[in-house]
């Protein structure tokens, strides 16, 4: 055991009487990138916040080099040289990088705070693992994968051996994935331990040394070889079956134009942000939106959903023009599962209930004469929290109870409930386990072989292969390309989104 | 889960006002008074008799009305500071139309004063709406400011055009048929203070049970899934702001229909600065407002007691109420004297526990 950095004996934790860690042994050697994999609510960061102080376990022993450590607050782990970059940034925005970093630890034991000295401290740290990041900005004003760095960095400074990373690629740009995986690649090679935690098979295959799968609180395998599984094995490790990851289904039956829209232009601050768009969406057809985001993709979304009025163009549903507002686009069909569900799907302090009837509470199921109905809302509640399977032991609980994968099985229910005729679904299954990204995978095929007209919106390219009968690609708001989604290679997409030619 | 929420907010208004009374009591030491000579005086002032009770409610019946109108407005997400003019405009179109001898029948011409002060309490909270929802100005500053509209214009409106003959700056006295009747024929109380308990009410069912307040409180929670949900913002803001007006415009009409019988200059006295405090310490719940009002009531009615019988200083008064809002206003505060308290007597039993061992 000599080898292990870290070693975890037999630890529990329970909060009320959930088991959130049971009896878990967990193991690192020193240099090697360990991936800690497991749904949301797998325990996977409780466990790690029992390593790093902030949790304190209910049974076992941690060692740290062969031997005991006591851990009692983060302050002690940060002493046994293990530090952790959370999902969330610990990170004063108004401050400069060098300050962010040496914060808490200043150098010099005088008083006085020499800020010169820190600027250096950092550029010197920077330049030694290759991580540029100007010291003398201000951190609000970096891109998140810079703000990464800087947390990385302040880990470094405080001279980590073990650095746990939970979530990292949850905020990043698949850029910035591949530039965080080069630096944690760098480290590793200097010796450092890094474990990983995520829920996301691809980047698991991709960085890890060795895996470990985490379920209900137990390891469920230990120090897989990464070169001798692959992704269906690891997700059917963590979800306790076997999952489809990659559905091909494609559509039997194309029917005719639902939603046209033509020549569809915005315009802002005098650049354009969508540009003579033309797309139809027709009955039985997923159809798929390529693009690096930021490419027009939330403008198109908000425009094809009555949020913001197109500069020109028109958008004609049914043979009927649309030019209101976003009730009305409720009203008449378009159902829309937004890109962002906690800022625009969902109101997170609102009950599960409540969410559930969001933007359709003025039609007559929910309402009469004005009035809530509120045992029938609750009926139609139980309902559909049942037919989707959203996890949730009562409805009237704040929707911000549920893990991400359920308040997104809480707006699609929502969607599905109202039969719409068009889906706009947009970033369908981010943040979601491989379990709920199955579930809403079958959902999507369902309704479109149900005959509905659905436009999915994916940062995922997987995704968007597997899902769609049609694809368009989108680059600085034009549609570069389009055409049946078997006839593309995974090259010539990426190249398209990269902004190349065919 | 919301029981223990309701519970928790319970505890912590419970905790701010225990504390406003130590600290305030503690002040009080300090100028050499006796803390619980004035708190005598101030509780057998509100609740010491049947006069004193009444006089308690007389003065918590348009702090219920300021207060709901507060929490109406916060619960779109908006502040709203302008009750006080809010009020002031309701007076003044009550006394208005109260005092116009139009051969109607009392209850129809109780409605329409009591209309007419929610319509002009109800437009002038909308004016900040407007401003908001088209303009973007900021509602805090808006608000605040129109207070100063009000009260100036209705006192120049008292000073001249509807004065009354006579040394004081007042309008004439409303008609018979325009008073709110009396709850009894031998004090001030009149049926305004079950006006202002059936608007708790409708204000809670309206927000909690109907489309329309679903569409607030969504907008409050949350703006952006608000729009995506197809509830126009703009709208629901100026509505919000001028329900929020009207309650407080009600107000004002029910204290010179039923108290004061005549707008006379600068009569709100801070009613409508103390619906912010009152809905603070009900933790922003429509029926929660009953209980904080009659608190807030029982120490204006209990200063007035003071100022008639004895010579101490009713400034304490306002430093006890100031106190109630800095420790409702500052939640983590408490809670921060709260775990403190649990640490400290943590610590000192462990060192006497190590003490021991040693």
């Amino acid at each position: 055991m000599g080898e292990d950095a870290v070693s975890m004996r037999g630890i529990s934790k329970r909060f009320g009487n959930v088991a959130a860690v049971d009896r878990t042994d967990f193991h690192i050697k020193k240099g090697e990138i360990h991936v800690l994999l497991g749904e949301n609510g797998a325990g996977k960061t409780t466990l790690m916040k029992m390593l790093y102080g902030m949790i304190q376990p209910d049974e076992g022993e941690i060692f740290i080099n062969g031997s005991l450590a006591n851990i009692r607050s983060s302050k002690d782990a940060i002493g046994y040289g293990i530090n952790m970059v959370h999902q969330h940034f610990m990170l004063a925005g108004y401050l400069t990088v060098a300050e962010n970093v040496v914060a808490g630890w200043e150098p010099d034991n005088t008083r006085v705070f020499s800020y010169k000295n820190a600027v250096e401290t950092v550029r010197r740290l920077g330049g030694q693992y290759h991580m540029e990041v100007n010291p003398e900005r201000r951190v609000q004003e970096l891109s998140v994968g810079n703000q990464q760095r800087v947390e990385i960095l302040k880990a470094l400074y405080r001279e980590a051996e073990i650095l746990i990373m939970d979530e990292p690629t949850a905020v990043l740009t698949p850029q910035e994935s591949d530039e965080l995986f080069n630096v944690l690649r760098r480290l590793k090679q200097e010796g450092k331990s890094i474990i990983l935690i995520t829920h996301k098979l691809k980047e698991t295959l991709q960085i890890a040394d060795r895996i470990s799968v985490l379920r209900d609180g137990k390891i469920t395998a230990y120090g897989i070889d990464p070169e001798k599984t692959d992704q269906e094995e690891l997700a059917a490790l963590m979800v306790g079956r076997n999952v489809e990851l990659h559905i091909q289904r494609r559509s039997k039956k194309i029917g005719k134009t639902v939603y046209q829209i033509s020549n569809l232009s915005l315009g802002e601050n005098g650049g354009h942000k969508l540009d003579q768009i033309d797309l139809s969406l027709r009955k039985g057809e997923i159809l798929g939106l390529a693009g690096i985001e930021g490419n027009g993709q939330t403008e198109l979304i908000e425009v094809l959903c009555g949020l913001r009025k197109p500069g020109t163009g028109s958008l004609i549903l049914n043979g009927r023009k649309m030019n209101s507002q976003a009730r009305e686009f409720l009203g008449n069909g378009i159902g829309h599962i937004p890109e962002d569900r906690t800022t625009r799907g969902l109101v997170l302090s609102m009950s599960i209930e409540e969410n559930l009837m969001l933007g359709y509470h003025h039609q007559s199921e929910f309402q009469k004469w004005g009035i809530l109905r509120k045992k029938n809302n609750r009926l139609i509640a139980e309902r559909l929290i049942k037919e989707y399977g959203v996890k949730a032991r009562d409805g009237r609980l704040p929707v911000s109870a549920l893990s991400g994968g359920n308040q997104q099985k809480v707006v699609i229910a929502r969607v599905l409930h109202q039969d719409p005729d068009v889906l706009i679904a947009a970033q369908p299954t981010r943040g979601v386990d491989v379990g709920a990204m199955e579930y809403i995978h079958h959902m999507l095929l369902e309704l479109r072989d149900k005959g509905k007209a659905i436009l999915l919106i994916s940062a995922d390219l997987d995704e968007i292969r597997s899902l769609s009968d049609r694809i368009a690609v989108i680059y600085e708001g034009r549609i570069v390309s389009e055409k049946m989604s078997d006839a593309y290679t995974e090259t010539e997409l990426g190249l398209l989104m990269a902004g190349g030619t065919q | 889960m919301n029981r223990k929420i309701k519970v928790k907010n319970g505890m912590q208004a419970l905790v701010s006002l225990l504390m406003a009374f130590v600290v305030s009591g503690i002040l009080m030491a300090i100028c050499g008074y006796q803390p619980f000579l004035i708190f005598g005086a101030i509780i057998s002032g509100a609740f010491g008799s049947n006069s004193a009770i009444v006089q308690t409610m007389i003065q918590a019946t348009p702090l219920i009305f300021s207060g709901l109108a507060y929490i109406f407005a916060s619960k779109a997400g908006m502040f709203n500071l302008g009750m006080e003019g809010q009020i002031y405009m309701g007076g003044i179109a009550a006394a208005a139309i109260g005092g116009m001898n139009l051969g109607l029948p009392a209850p129809v011409h109780i409605g329409l004063t009591l209309c007419a002060g929610m319509i002009a309490g109800g437009l002038f909270g909308a004016l900040a709406g407007v401003m908001k929802a088209c303009f973007g100005a900021n509602e805090v500053i808006s608000t605040l400011m129109l207070n100063f509209v009000a009260i100036n214009l209705t006192s120049y409106l008292v000073n001249y055009p509807l004065k009354a003959p006579g040394p004081v700056a007042q309008t004439q006295n409303v008609m018979p048929s325009a008073m709110l009747p009396k709850l009894s024929a031998h004090s001030q109380l009149s049926a305004a203070i079950l006006l202002a308990v059936f608007t708790a009410f409708a204000v809670r069912y309206f927000l909690g049970r109907t489309a329309k307040g679903f569409d607030i409180t969504v907008t409050g929670s949350n703006r952006k899934a608000a729009q995506t949900a197809g509830v126009r913002i703009r709208r629901i803001l100026i509505l919000a702001m001028f329900v929020s007006g009207a309650i407080a415009g009600i107000g004002g009409a029910c204290h010179i229909t039923g108290v004061d019988r005549r707008f006379v200059d600068g009569f709100s006295a801070g009613y409508g600065f103390d619906g912010i405090a009152v809905a603070a310490l009900a933790s922003n719940r429509p029926l929660m407002v009953l209980v904080s009002s009659i608190i807030f009531g029982a120490l204006r009615a209990g200063a007035l007691r003071l100022n008639m019988t004895t010579n101490l200083p009713t400034d304490f008064i306002s430093v006890i109420q100031a106190l109630v809002v800095i420790f409702v206003a500052a939640p983590m505060l408490v809670e921060d004297l709260k775990s403190s308290g649990y640490k400290l007597a943590g610590r000192l039993t462990g060192r006497r526990k190590e003490a021991k061992e040693q």
